[in-house]
């Protein structure tokens, strides 16, 4: 693996106040979603998994049809649909906009998309004020650093660590009580919201036959970010779309549930244009950027396209035994944990960081609990044999290929084998009691990383079919 | 169902913990079970297949399918070696109608050795006697690809002097995953102390697992921190009288 | 342009053309249960007071008036237009501003005033939610940038849940630019994972049922 990814991988194993805010934090969401899905409180929980396993997979199989739709119905109530190839094309158009219109500040919601196209930075850099308004969002974009978790962004920092950053950042006294640094956030923002020209979200789904964003929350800055300013654009990836407000009934119970153990969160909101008519207030315009960004080199692939159906709920994240040990960070990409070992290879291509197929263990835990039956684990293994191919090409690899090779014709000749096993056994170190060291020549490659950890199992005095025909 | 079984005793078993393989042996004739080993058998593939060798996989697939081809009955003390054959050989040869429709057969054939007993042979209790406290690691791969979670409990729940003490948290990976292991020791280790923990909280002296792969990761981490407890397959458990 | 090349990406990954038709999608999955009424709002109740919410059964609308004015005694308030609140005497409560037709004006009260009292188009039994539709009668902002929300809602408008709301609205997008659902006061765990209330939203949230 990379030497970045490696090091990384290391500092958090080593960090222990870390460890320990990992594993509570994703236990605690853990436990709430075993509790909110268990058969008595959600007798039909499979069958909403089922249900929305396929409703995925046909929006996705026919997704310019209902991008298609989509657009002619957020014309018709009033918006404007702008498609997006990359980051670029996303940052063009609202650099655009907010020129003609004269905007300087942007309040913005948590949007995992708007991270994976560095936004923010390409706002500020043409001078623009884009404020984060998510509480975990906003302490780590004063901290400069990227989001830890799907849904609980700042889930690594401690209310000291928040305290030092408010008082060096916002220039306020030392606050260490979590409620008041909650109001300080309060106030600050507030003063944005107000003031805000642009409001800019993500959307959790997008509705076609309504011409609609969904949109959930438990803090009210979405609500804000999407009411307040005059404007209002709502960025999302295509993958995001859903055929029927009614398939809803379906999806919302899932993601709550699925990422935070809520049964609804605290505000869901559906929003499908600019203000209407008579209505007192919302924004005058209302735009949905819809992002590519690779999400169509994905759909070819018939075997990882389930990859696009993910909901973005984290319950992989707080499922999976390796993300509960190496936390957001460790990922080279904006999408941690088992969604993002997947996507990530996918669009940013296998050579990026080809290790990372291969930083499972293949538990299973994540397709357990994934609301749309991603087959996470099967993607994982297909994307292992993508990284050999690429491998392959670029003659790199060799030795292990020369040693799986081995393996093969080993395994097909039967005498061999024995004799191999044989072999292996006369220089393994005497005696019946666990093995603890072997001598230097022998302590290499895979042996040595194994003993780094643990003891070996020795070596029996025969093997199982030696004893078999001794019968 | 005839009362013909083949043994499939995996690679592991052959060659590092051959008591377990004469001991499913023996639990499944004292039920009455003729017993054979197809000689040419080695490996499911397993390990080629988690690293990405697809080719290398099939080759030793095909070896796979070719030893067991007359076997009316396999059975395996491993979940996961069940489950590459049961699950992943259909994966290898979508494009080989042929062998696919070997592997169909195949997959009807083949058992884990708990499931075996308790949905083949009908049988909880196999007459065991072993007084101690265990308790039982659900292997990833065997519980979430298999199933496996009850049938073994149900066993172990008929041997006498045996006491059954839960982990918590229950279901947790032991770290092995294969090729991860040596890949990513440290982290594989992490997620082993985290299982040790909850192993040393129910104060049991023995592990019972139906995968060696994990029981041989547990007791290596064990055993590396001088601890006493020791790991046992359930087929050792079985066998004992 | 981009539009034109990611729909032909698509098209060409999954083996579609330009104005295929589209074979149907899976059936909409809605079951509405049967839950009579006052089996409805007990467990709309219990939700609510295990959010930290308020819930309130008053049995006419003069109850609900009175309960509200004993609420906001010593506070302000905006309420919404809505002609319930209006039946129920609420809007012309001493201390309580409506009749507010002017965004700007609504919202500089709206940030500046102690409680936001609205009415609302449906309520959530199984999840103790409001559902708020935007229309002249109700501003989005009034249940969502004072500090305190109280809705009084008539009982018959309460739903058994969430499919039985996409069943009555099956395109709320028909209606309105905006649906919103309420569960709750506001709330964040964002630092060290500790629960703090009313962070952008109403950290007090009351509701009132009518009869």
């Amino acid at each position: 693996m990379s030497v970045e990814f490696d090091r990384k991988i290391h500092n958090t194993l080593a960090d222990a106040d870390l460890q320990l805010a990992i594993y509570t934090a994703t236990a605690r969401l853990k436990d709430k979603r075993v509790e909110t899905t268990a058969p008595d409180a959600l007798p039909e929980y499979q069958e909403l998994r089922t249900q929305a396993h396929a409703v995925k997979k046909h929006t996705i199989e026919n997704l310019d049809y209902y991008l298609e739709e989509f657009e002619r119905n957020v014309e018709a109530h009033g918006g404007k649909v702008v498609y997006a190839k990359d980051g670029t094309e996303v940052s063009d158009f609202v650099l655009s906009l907010a020129k003609e219109r004269g905007a300087r500040l942007i309040v913005k919601s948590k949007s995992m998309t708007t991270e994976e196209v560095d936004l923010n930075e390409r706002l500020e850099h043409h001078g623009l004020e884009s404020v984060e308004t998510d509480l975990g969002e906003y302490i780590i974009q004063l901290a400069h650093e990227r989001p830890y978790h799907i849904v609980a962004p700042a889930l690594h920092m401690t209310r000291y660590q928040v305290a030092d950053l408010f008082t060096e950042r916002l220039k306020v006294p030392r606050e260490t009580v979590i409620e008041k640094q909650t109001a300080i956030a309060r106030k600050m923002l507030r003063q944005k919201f107000l003031a805000a020209d642009i409001g800019i979200s993500g959307a959790n789904f997008l509705v076609a036959g309504s011409g609609a964003v969904v949109l959930v929350e438990n803090e009210g800055n979405i609500r804000l970010t999407t009411s307040a300013p005059k404007i209002h654009i709502a960025i999302a990836g295509i993958e995001k779309m859903i055929p029927r407000a009614q398939d809803l009934a379906v999806f919302l119970k899932l993601l709550g549930r699925s990422g935070t153990g809520q049964l609804l969160t605290v505000y869901t909101s559906f929003l499908s244009g600019p203000r209407r008519g008579a209505e007192i207030d919302g924004p005058d315009e209302f735009y949905v950027v819809l992002l590519d960004n690779g999400r169509t080199r994905l759909l070819p692939d018939r075997g990882k396209r389930q990859s696009l159906y993910c909901i973005r709920c984290g319950a992989c994240l707080n499922a999976c035994p390796v993300y509960r040990k190496i936390g957001g960070h460790s990922f080279p990409w904006v999408y941690s944990g088992p969604i993002g070992a997947i996507i990530t290879p996918q669009f940013m291509g296998v050579s990026h960081e080809p290790a990372l197929p291969f930083a499972s263990s293949l538990c299973g835990a994540c397709a357990e609990v994934c609301p749309v039956k991603i087959d996470i684990p099967k993607v994982l293994l297909e994307l292992r044999s993508d990284v050999k191919k690429a491998e392959a090409r670029d003659q790199r690899g060799r030795l292990e290929k020369l040693a799986f090779r081995a393996f093969a014709w080993l395994m097909t000749h039967p005498r061999l084998y024995e004799m191999a096993g044989k072999l292996a056994a006369a220089v393994a170190p005497p005696g019946d009691g666990w093995i603890k060291s072997v001598p230097a020549p022998m302590n290499v490659g895979p042996l040595r990383a194994w003993l780094s950890q643990r003891d070996l199992p020795p070596a029996p005095a025969r093997s199982f079919r030696e004893m078999w025909r001794r019968r | 169902m005839g009362n013909r079984v083949s043994l499939f005793v995996t690679c592991i078993v052959d060659q590092l913990f051959p008591k377990v393989g004469m001991d499913m042996a023996d639990v499944l004739e004292r039920l009455g079970y003729q017993v054979d080993f197809p000689e040419s058998q080695t490996c499911c593939g397993q390990p080629a297949f988690n690293s990405g060798y697809r080719d290398e996989a099939r080759t030793v697939a095909r070896h796979f399918l070719d030893t067991f081809e007359s076997s009316e009955c396999i059975v395996a003390p491993s979940g996961s070696c069940t489950s590459m054959v049961a699950h992943h050989y259909a994966e290898l040869f979508q494009k080989e109608p042929e062998t696919l429709a070997r592997v169909h057969s195949l997959q009807k054939r083949i058992w884990e050795f708990s499931t075996f007993l308790t949905e083949v042979a009908s049988v909880d209790d196999v007459g065991a006697h072993l007084d101690d406290v265990v308790t039982f690691h659900d292997s990833c791969h065997g519980l979430r690809e298999l199933g496996i979670k009850d049938g073994p409990r149900r066993l172990l729940a008929r041997v006498r002097g045996l006491e059954l003490r839960e982990m918590q948290p229950a279901e947790e990976c032991c770290g092995f995953g294969g090729t991860f292991a040596v890949k990513f020791a440290e982290l594989s280790c992490a997620m082993t102390r985290t299982k040790i923990e909850a192993i040393e909280r129910t104060g049991a002296n023995t592990v019972v697992g139906v995968d060696l792969s994990c029981l041989m990761q547990i007791q290596g981490a064990l055993s590396r921190a001088g601890s006493k407890v020791r790991t046992m397959h359930l087929a050792e458990v079985l066998a004992s009288r | 342009m981009s539009r034109d090349n990611i729909l032909h990406r698509i098209r060409t990954a999954v083996g579609r053309s330009a104005g295929q038709a589209v074979a149907d999608p899976p059936p909409v999955r809605i079951r509405i249960p049967d839950v009579a009424m006052e089996k409805r709002i007990a467990t709309m109740f219990e939700r609510i007071e295990a959010l930290s919410g308020r819930a309130h059964r008053a049995a006419t609308p003069e109850d609900a008036r009175a309960f509200v004015a004993a609420a906001i005694e010593g506070k302000s308030a905006v309420a919404s237009n809505a002609p319930f609140l209006a039946e129920c005497g609420i809007a012309t409560l001493p201390g309580v501003r409506s009749g507010i037709l002017d965004r700007e004006e609504l919202r500089g009260l709206c940030a500046t005033l102690d409680v936001g009292i609205t009415s609302a188009d449906y309520a959530l039994a199984d999840t103790g939610s409001l559902v708020m539709i935007a229309s002249p009668n109700e501003a989005r902002l009034i249940s969502l940038l004072p500090p305190s929300h109280i809705a009084v809602v008539p009982r018959d408008r309460i739903l058994t849940g969430l499919d039985e709301l996409f069943s009555i609205l099956p395109n709320p997008a028909e209606a309105t630019s905006s649906m919103v659902l309420i569960t709750g006061p506001s709330r964040t765990a964002d630092i060290e994972q500790i629960l703090v209330r009313g962070v952008h939203g109403p950290g007090q949230f009351t509701v009132v049922v009518v009869g």
